[in-house]
């Protein structure tokens, strides 16, 4: 009986591992649905930051520094198991990630810290008053594209 | 029998003479620009307006480097690839000798100064609307800017294309300097109508083209393939295009669409260039895509 128990537990054991390490290699769409997933939440967080900025409603100090937080926070999430190999989209559908992000040359590093550095810069101002938030603003903006323009295909 | 073929001969001799004639390059009337002084601080609004740097910089350049034009980067068409030339004002591989006339004979008649056509790769399809002024203005900022040793590639066109000679036959066919939107009733739209036909060549991407490589007049800003072979470029018109004016400028000056997400490929070298502008020539430019006549998106 005892066996039996252990055996089991082995193989369901060795199953959910093997399954997991299967997902990354041989399935990117998980990994492809959390990174666009995080994007979104970048999306959110800038819109509240983006409609202060543009004057389309009236700037809010503390509503302004929690999406300025979290958009510090969400650039350092570590994302190194969002990005497998094989998730471009040369390989497979449902993603925009160009091959030159794998590519040995790759600055991608770089441009992860680029928007690191914005965000958190950022979220050192925001609560300083519409004009520090346009300026920061900026600086994420130029962050977030000069990624696009190297590393996601083009409509 | 003999006469015909002799007729024939004439007549295709005939034939080349007069086209010969047709597809001479001609350049810009010689007083175009005289009486004009440059000023370098208004030809930096026109730089940046008419996008020189994400053609004539080197591929990849970012901040600082986008003012060294040493040239390289690739343009993918149907005719084969462009390298955009060295235009940094080295004396020997640049245009660092250049006079205002050469300047305008290349932007805006597409000839160089040993007479040869340019293919409309470079834009001066749009750039020939471009006020005599504003010529002058860029010569000056370009003379203050870095020089670069760096040679020009050569462009990769096969034959017919690489017969410079026959381009004066398709600029004869192409090449206008009439305003795609005849009635711009404001100084805004005037303005607007200005920066997008004339400097900032938008038609050049997002109009498509026929055969010939020449813009279907009829889809003005319409959309297009992507020349290099992936995906396609938007209609701007407000038949593909439903950002409020508000939405286009602000997308013109931060890259920031109306739902957050960010341009990326070509349009974020572009929007590099249009952060330069003023809030008013955005609004412009914004004005203008909501006046030019709706195209209907085509089905792809």
């Amino acid at each position: 009986m005892r066996m039996l128990f252990l055996a089991t537990a082995t193989l369901a054991t060795l199953g959910v591992t093997t399954a997991a390490i299967g997902q990354s290699a041989a399935n990117p769409a998980p990994a492809i649905k959390a990174r666009q997933s995080l994007m979104q939440l970048y999306a959110f967080n800038l819109g509240t930051l983006g409609a202060m900025a543009k004057g389309d409603v009236e700037y809010n100090a503390e509503a302004a520094q929690a999406a300025a937080d979290n958009l510090a926070s969400l650039a350092s999430v570590n994302q190194m198991a969002f990005w497998p190999e094989g998730s471009d989209n040369a390989s497979v559908e449902g993603t925009k990630a160009l091959p030159a992000i794998w590519e040995s040359d790759s600055d991608i590093g770089a441009k992860v810290g680029a928007l690191q550095e914005a965000t958190q810069a950022l979220a050192a101002t925001a609560g300083d008053g519409v004009e520090a938030v346009q300026a920061g603003l900026g600086a994420v903006g130029g962050a977030c594209g000069a990624c696009h323009k190297a590393y996601r295909q083009s409509e | 029998m003999r006469r015909l073929l002799w007729a024939v001969v004439i007549l295709a001799l005939a034939g080349g003479v007069v086209f010969w004639i047709v597809s001479r390059p001609d350049p810009v009337g010689a007083d175009t620009y005289a009486g004009l002084t440059g000023d370098p601080a208004r030809g930096e609004t026109v730089f940046w307006a008419a996008g020189c740097a994400s053609c004539h910089a080197a591929p990849g350049s970012e901040g600082e480097d986008r003012l060294v034009l040493s040239g390289g980067t690739a343009l993918q068409s149907d005719f084969g690839t462009f390298y955009a030339p060295n235009i940094s004002t080295d004396e020997s591989v640049g245009i660092g000798g250049w006079s205002i006339e050469d300047l305008g004979n290349a932007m805006q008649a597409g000839v160089s100064p040993e007479g040869a056509h340019y293919y409309p790769a470079f834009p001066f399809t749009s750039y020939i609307k471009a006020a005599p002024q504003d010529i002058v203005d860029l010569h000056a900022f370009l003379a203050t800017l870095p020089a670069s040793d760096v040679a020009s590639k050569p462009h990769d066109v096969g034959f017919p294309f690489n017969v410079r000679r026959l381009l004066g036959g398709w600029k004869m066919l192409f090449l206008s300097d009439e305003w795609m939107l005849v009635n711009a009733p404001t100084d805004r739209l005037e303005r607007g109508r200005y920066l997008v036909e004339a400097l900032g060549h938008c038609g050049e991407c997002h109009t498509p083209r026929n055969e010939l490589g020449g813009w279907d007049r009829s889809r003005w800003l319409g959309g297009a393939p992507n020349p290099s072979g992936k995906g396609n470029i938007p209609n701007i018109t407000p038949g593909g295009l439903d950002w409020s004016e508000g939405d286009i400028a602000e997308y013109l000056k931060s890259g920031f669409t109306p739902e957050f997400d960010v341009a990326g490929g070509e349009m974020a070298e572009v929007v590099q260039n249009t952060a330069h502008l003023t809030d008013d020539d955005r609004a412009a430019i914004a004005a203008y895509l909501k006046a030019v006549p709706a195209v209907e998106s085509a089905t792809q």
